[in-house]
């Protein structure tokens, strides 16, 4: 009899959620409207919110100034490709005609697919992987591609002579930091950096990295590079002091935040060195003004993700500025002016000056070498 | 006809009416464009859960042995479901057959690994199956983020566990990169192959159910050691149950990975095969309709509650567990009984006034 129950919730749950989202009014159309999707939940949640909540402000910013308005609207993914379709559809219906993309790399390569498909225009803050655009012409990037990272970072080193023998610690099932990881050891082989431990974990081992970290001791590194995000990394660091061994850390953007973590010991992570495009503590007036608002408001420093996402709402209002679209034009017509503003124009934001972007989609802009001193962030050179 | 009308009969051709229903409906609200498209996009992995409900239900149901790695042979149909269609983009140009070999393909992997798996995890039982299939879909998981699998420009295929095959030559592809997964897939999948699908994966059950098979499978269930005595080969039994178990969860993963531009090994999780064992407990052990509707109700679910915003998973939860409660209240259960007991005897009544 469960069966006859089941059917009976099953049938209403329908009925109630096909009448909630059916009978939507026509009304004119008075702002831009402005999709995305992130990990608002789950344990991604932390770079879903800084981008919701950052996106937020720039727009409140934005239409403040009564010129063209906007308006925001974030689903959650769950960092989950599934969800994130769903997510995207369900922004279709509320009528979005821009698209900020997924905040993950995972779930991006999966909406673009769909918002390529659909002709959407997709500016994503924080997806960093190539796939999300390569082989289409809808995916815009604000951050750099993981490839970009790496041979960076790789440069960066040879340039600064940071470190002569160098571990990698790498998370292998992460798609960004193998991505990273790749491309700094084609561009170290390529500089002659000599590469003398590379060791790697995963999901689930994330919690003691002595086998690793004994490997690159053993192995006399004087440098040991860490592409991940900040929680494993500040687990890697503080083991290591622990173990006596104080190699040159160096980390990728991921590893921005790390300062943020609740109870850290920041005496640990003093001389981490990371290439970043964003910098919390710059005296730029725009980044103080766009950390003190974010801060009032939401009551922590925020991230390079949080930069990012303020940025691409910019860069988009911009464009449409430039482009003197109107409220009414649709997603396909959206995107031809969109595509055409961005491969021409140059922007002005948090995370650099003059970022010009390809026709692939892939953002120029300089990185920044950051090294952590006295708790903060502090531009190297 | 009598033999037609036998109360199983009646209940599996509910199952067969309630699929196809559910499909013509759903095909009408397209054609007449009254369906959001996040339900339009919804309908793919619906069909995909039932059918990995139903694969799950014939192991947990009938054969009735818990299994907490259903999603290993998702993860198995998916990835070579994809490699076979990314491998044969070129040969084969209709992308329904395209689909068609690739869950077939998916199916035939996920059997063998059923094989490789089962031969250990059957010679246990209860609990301790439990855990060693939850173990081997970790090794599956781990397996596929840690395989690279590359094909050269002449088809020849190279396969590297850890770090990527070294005699890979320039201009080859990547089919499989490890953690990265694959990328780049064309979407293939459709609602009518889900359809036929799970109309399929119906019809392989219920006949195996009413089989010799399917008998001996669950005199296996019902009393292992009778059913050894009367001379029934259990180890063959149980092999066949959860080899078929996994060949149908097999091609549900290749549909699915089809229907997505990225799929990665870590989708398919321990959460993942929770989730579907939730749909099978929910809609009974053994019981194919109930199956069918908890998973594609529990797909929708908490899509539908994005109102909600933050507080959606914490709803989904509350009505998972007040579903949960009310599948199992006696006093709604005597209430339906009552009514079946009613419907029963007017039944009686008419037939006797035909008399």
């Amino acid at each position: 009899m469960k069966k006859i129950l089941a059917l009976i919730i099953a049938v209403v749950m329908m009925v109630a959620c096909f009448t909630a989202c059916g009978g939507q009014a026509e009304t004119e159309a008075t702002a831009f409207k402005i999709g995305g999707t992130g990990p608002l939940t789950g344990p991604a949640a932390i770079y879903g919110n800084a981008v919701k909540n950052a996106a937020e402000i720039a727009v409140e910013e934005i239409n403040a100034k009564g010129g063209i308005q906007l308006e925001l609207k974030y689903e959650d993914d769950a960092h989950d490709a599934e969800k994130a379709v769903s997510a995207y559809n369900s922004l279709k219906d509320w009528g979005m005609q821009i698209f900020l993309g997924s905040v993950t790399s995972k779930p991006c390569e999966a909406t673009v697919a769909e918002a390529a498909n659909d002709n959407y225009f997709l500016l994503t803050p924080s997806a960093s992987s190539t796939a999300v655009i390569k082989d289409n012409d809808v995916g815009f990037q604000m951050c750099f591609t993981d490839p970009n990272q790496g041979s960076a970072s790789a440069q960066y080193i040879s340039d600064k002579g940071l470190g002569k023998k160098i571990a990698v610690i790498y998370k292998s099932d992460d798609v960004y930091s193998t991505g990273v990881l790749e491309t700094f050891k084609a561009k170290a082989a390529e500089l002659k950096l000599q590469i003398v431990s590379e060791t790697a974990f995963a999901d689930g081992t994330d919690t003691d990295f002595t086998a690793q970290l004994k490997d690159a001791q053993d192995k006399g590194a004087d440098l040991v590079f860490l592409p991940m995000y900040y929680t494993p990394a500040y687990l890697i660091i503080s083991q290591a002091n622990q173990m006596g061994y104080a190699p040159t850390w160096f980390g990728v953007d991921g590893m921005d935040g790390v300062l943020t973590i609740e109870g850290a010991d920041t005496s640990l992570v003093e001389g981490v060195m990371l290439l970043t495009p964003f910098n919390a503590d710059s005296t730029d007036e725009k980044t103080a003004a766009f950390v003190k608002k974010y801060q009032e408001k939401f009551g922590e420093v925020p991230n390079q993700f949080a930069a990012d996402a303020y940025d691409c709402v910019y860069a988009i209002a911009q464009a449409l500025e430039n482009a003197k679209a109107t409220y009414d034009m649709d997603n396909v017509k959206l995107l031809e002016v969109l595509k055409e503003q961005f491969t021409s124009m140059k922007f002005d934001g948090l995370t650099g000056d003059g970022m010009t972007w390809d026709t692939d989609g892939a953002v120029t802009k300089s990185p920044k070498g950051m090294i952590i001193k006295d708790a903060a962030y502090v531009g190297l050179d | 006809m009598k033999k037609l009308l036998r109360k199983d009969n009646i209940k599996n051709l509910s199952s067969y009416i309630l699929v196809i229903v559910a499909f013509v409906v759903c095909q009408i609200l397209i054609g007449a464009k009254a369906m959001p498209s996040m339900y339009q996009s919804l309908l793919i992995p619906v069909c995909v859960y039932i059918v990995m409900a139903l694969s799950l239900n014939l192991t947990v149901g009938i054969l009735g042995e818990l299994s907490l790695g259903h999603a290993g042979f998702m993860s198995v149909g998916a990835f070579t479901g994809v490699a076979i269609a990314l491998a044969l983009k070129e040969v084969i140009t209709a992308t329904w057959l395209l689909l068609a070999v690739a869950m077939v393909c998916g199916a035939i992997m996920a059997a063998i690994f059923g094989v490789i798996i089962g031969i250990p995890v059957l010679r246990l039982k209860g609990d301790y199956l439990a855990i060693v299939t939850l173990a081997f879909g970790e090794i599956i998981k781990s397996l596929f983020t840690n395989l690279y699998m590359g094909i050269d420009p002449e088809g020849g295929f190279h396969i590297g566990l850890i770090t990527k095959p070294e005699d890979l030559v320039e201009g080859s592809k990547m089919l499989i990169n490890g953690s990265i997964g694959i990328s780049g897939v064309q979407k293939i999948s459709t609602f009518t192959a889900g359809f036929i699908l799970i109309i399929i994966s119906l019809i392989i059950i219920f006949n195996t159910v009413k089989s010799r098979t399917g008998r001996a499978i669950m005199a296996i269930r019902d009393n292992r050691i009778a059913a050894e005595c009367v001379g029934i080969n259990i180890t063959k039994y149980k092999m066949t149950a959860f080899v078929l178990s996994a060949a149908i969860a097999g091609a549900a993963g290749a549909l699915y990975s089809l229907n997505y531009s990225t799929i990665s090994a870590t989708k398919f999780d321990f959460n993942t095969s929770i989730l579907i064992l939730v749909f099978v407990v929910l809609g009974g052990q053994g019981n194919m309709i109930g199956s069918i509707i908890a998973a594609a109700v529990l797909t929708i679910l908490p899509e539908a509650l994005r109102q909600f915003a933050d507080y959606r998973m914490l709803v989904y939860a509350i009505v998972l567990i007040l579903i949960m409660l009310a599948t199992n209240n006696p006093t709604l259960k005597m209430f339906f009984d009552k009514i079946k007991k009613a419907i029963r005897f007017k039944k009686k009544e008419e037939a006797k006034e035909d008399m």
